[in-house]
C-alpha cells in the first residue's frame, strides 16, 4: 500500500506532484461514463472485451453464474491471470476482492489494477467491516441497493458506485430495483428542508455531511453504474435512461452464444441509449442471450445482494 | 463578434458531463454529439477524456456515416477541436506502437497511458503562459505525454516527461483534464479561440 507523506497526499513524488488523492480516484470513473465495463476471468476474454468496446475489463476467477453453480468460496483471481490481463489489454483493469478482504485488495494495488471491487459476488471475508477504502492509493467501486447503503461505501472511501441487481441471473429487476431506489431516494431529499436533512440521514444510516451534497448536487458525488443482470442491449440501454452514468455486464456476456456480437451491440446500446432505432437495429441476431435464472426463483440463502450493507 | 458561442462535445463515451457543465457556466450554449449530422452550425468541438479503442469502435454507428470522417472534414474547413487526455490522442497523427483507430489530425506523436496504471495518475502543478501566471491544477488520469511534434505545432506546456499541451491552428491538445477541475481558464482560451475563427 502507498504511504501517506507529510502533506496529506498518498504516495510520493515531488512537491508540485500528488498521487492518490480522492480528485484523482474520483476522476478515474468518471472517464469511464457512457462505456460498459465487462468480466473477464482471463487474457483471451479480456481482449475479445477490448476489441468489442469496452471501456475497461473487470478480472475475477468466475463469472457469477458460474460462482452460482459451482458454489464453494468465491476469492480474488490468481494474480498471474490479473497479470497476463493487464499485458493483454490497454484499458482500464479492475479487479474483485472480497468484502472487508484488505490484504486481497492490497495485493491487487501492487499488481497495479486501476480499480478494485470490493464486491458481494465474492464470498464475504468480514460480515461486519468494509475495507476501508480511504487508506489506498487506487479507487474502488462498491455495490449498493439504495442510497444509505451507497453513501456508507462513500464514507469507506468508495470513488464509485453501482447498482448489486442480482449478478449472474441474467434478470434486470433487481438493479433497476437499485436503480429507482437510489434515484428516487435523491429525488425525496431534495423536497426537504435542511432541517428535516437529519432525521433523514439516521433513517438511510449514512453520515449527515454526505446527505447534505447530495442533497445540494442532486446526485451521488462519485460516478454510479448499473451492474447485476443486465444481459442483452435493451437491458443497458433501460439503466441508462434510468439514469445510471454507464454499465457493468457480467455473465451476460460471455455465457452468450456469441460473446464478441453481443458485446459489441451492448457498447453501442449504451452509448445510443436514447435512439431506439439504433437500438433496434443492434439488437437484432445476437444470438441466444445467456439462460438465466429469474431473481423470484433464487431462495434466500442464494442471494447475493444482501452481503455487505 | 458573436455573442453566445455554440459548443458541441463528443459523447460517444467519457466525461462529457463535465465538460458541458463547464462551458455553460461560461455562458455557452452545448450539444451532445454523437452522429456526425449534428457537427453542423457549432463554433467550436471538444473531445472528452474516456476510452480511445471504445470512441474508435463506436465512431461508425449502424448505417451512418463514420463521426471521425465527418469531424476531420469540419477540421479542415476550420473547426476550432480541442482534445483533452483521450481527446488528444484521436487527435494525433501518430500513437506510438499503435495502429488504433483514431481521427490523426495533429502533428504530434503520443505514448499512451505514458504515466502507467491508476495509482501513478498525478495532479501535477503546471506553467501554462499563454493562459496567465498563476499555475494551473493538471489532473493526469492513466494519461498520456506528447513525445514528438512537427514545427507547426506550439508547445503551450511541459513537464520533466514531455509536453503536455500543445496547439497546432485551430487544433487544441491537452493531455489534462481541465474540466475536472475549478478553474477556467483552459476552457476560456479554447473559446478564445472559437472567436477568432
Amino acid at each position: 500500500m502507498a504511504k501517506t507523506n507529510s502533506n496529506g497526499h498518498i504516495g510520493n513524488g515531488s512537491s508540485n506532484r500528488k498521487t492518490g488523492t480522492i480528485v484523482l480516484k474520483r476522476a478515474l470513473p468518471a472517464m469511464l461514463k457512457g462505456g460498459v465495463i465487462m468480466d473477464v476471468v482471463n487474457a483471451e476474454q479480456a481482449k475479445i472485451a477490448e476489441d468489442a468496446g469496452a471501456c475497461a475489463v473487470m478480472a475475477l476467477e468466475r463469472v457469477p453464474s458460474d460462482i452460482r453453480k459451482d458454489g464453494g468460496v468465491a476469492r480474488m483471481s490468481d494474480p498471474q491471470l490479473i497479470i497476463e490481463i493487464i499485458e493483454a489489454v490497454s484499458i482500464p483493469v479492475m479487479a474483485k476482492a472480497r468484502i472487508g478482504h484488505f490484504v486481497e485488495a492490497q495485493i491487487l494495488e501492487e499488481l497495479g489494477v486501476d480499480c478494485v471491487d470490493e464486491s458481494e459476488v465474492l464470498t464475504m471475508a468480514d460480515e461486519e467491516n468494509h475495507i476501508d477504502k480511504n487508506k489506498f492509493a487506487i479507487p474502488f467501486v462498491c455495490g449498493a441497493r439504495n442510497l444509505g447503503e451507497a453513501l456508507r461505501r462513500i464514507s469507506e472511501g468508495a470513488a464509485m458506485i453501482r447498482t448489486k441487481g442480482e449478478a449472474g441471473t441474467g434478470d434486470v429487476v433487481e438493479a433497476v430495483r437499485h436503480a429507482r431506489a437510489i434515484f428516487g431516494a435523491i429525488r425525496r431529499l431534495q423536497t426537504l428542508a435542511p432541517e428535516e436533512r437529519y432525521s433523514f440521514a439516521k433513517e438511510i444510516g449514512a453520515p449527515i455531511d454526505l446527505v447534505n451534497e447530495v442533497a445540494e448536487l442532486g446526485s451521488l458525488p462519485v460516478v454510479n453504474f448499473a451492474a447485476g443482470g443486465i444481459a442483452t442491449p435493451a437491458d443497458a440501454a433501460l439503466m441508462m435512461q434510468l439514469g445510471v452514468d454507464g454499465v457493468f455486464v457480467g455473465s451476460g456476456i460471455f455465457k452468450s452464444s456469441d460473446p464478441a456480437k453481443r458485446a459489441a451491440a451492448i457498447v453501442k446500446a449504451t452509448t445510443y441509449y436514447k435512439d431506439s432505432a439504433i437500438l433496434a437495429e443492434v439488437s437484432r441476431c445476437l444470438g441466444d442471450p445467456m439462460v438465466g435464472r429469474s431473481a423470484k426463483s433464487l431462495s434466500e440463502s442464494e442471494l447475493l445482494a444482501v452481503r455487505g450493507i | 463578434m458573436k455573442n453566445k458561442l455554440h459548443i458541441g462535445v463528443l459523447a460517444l463515451q467519457g466525461d462529457f458531463a463535465e465538460h458541458i457543465q463547464k462551458l455553460q457556466g461560461l455562458g455557452c450554449s452545448t450539444t451532445e454529439i454523437r452522429l456526425a449530422d449534428q457537427l453542423n452550425n457549432i463554433d467550436g468541438l471538444i473531445i472528452p477524456g474516456g476510452e480511445s479503442t471504445t470512441n474508435a469502435k463506436l465512431e461508425a454507428a449502424v448505417g451512418k456515416t463514420p463521426i471521425f470522417d465527418a469531424i476531420t472534414k469540419t477540421a479542415k474547413q476550420g473547426l476550432p477541436i480541442w482534445g483533452t487526455c483521450m481527446g488528444s490522442i484521436l487527435l494525433a497523427k501518430d500513437i506510438e506502437g499503435s495502429i488504433q483507430g483514431r481521427i490523426g489530425l495533429m502533428d504530434i506523436t503520443v505514448r499512451r497511458n505514458a504515466f502507467g496504471p491508476q495509482r501513478a495518475s498525478a495532479e501535477i502543478l503546471l506553467s501554462i503562459p499563454v493562459i496567465g501566471e498563476k499555475i494551473f491544477p493538471g489532473i493526469f488520469i492513466r494519461a498520456p505525454l506528447f513525445i514528438k511534434a512537427a514545427k507547426s505545432v506550439e508547445v503551450l506546456s511541459s513537464i520533466e516527461e514531455g509536453f503536455v499541451m500543445a496547439r497546432e491552428g485551430n487544433l487544441l491538445a491537452t493531455a489534462f483534464h481541465p474540466e475536472m477541475t475549478e478553474d477556467d481558464r483552459v476552457h476560456k482560451y479554447f473559446l478564445s479561440i472559437a472567436r477568432e475563427k
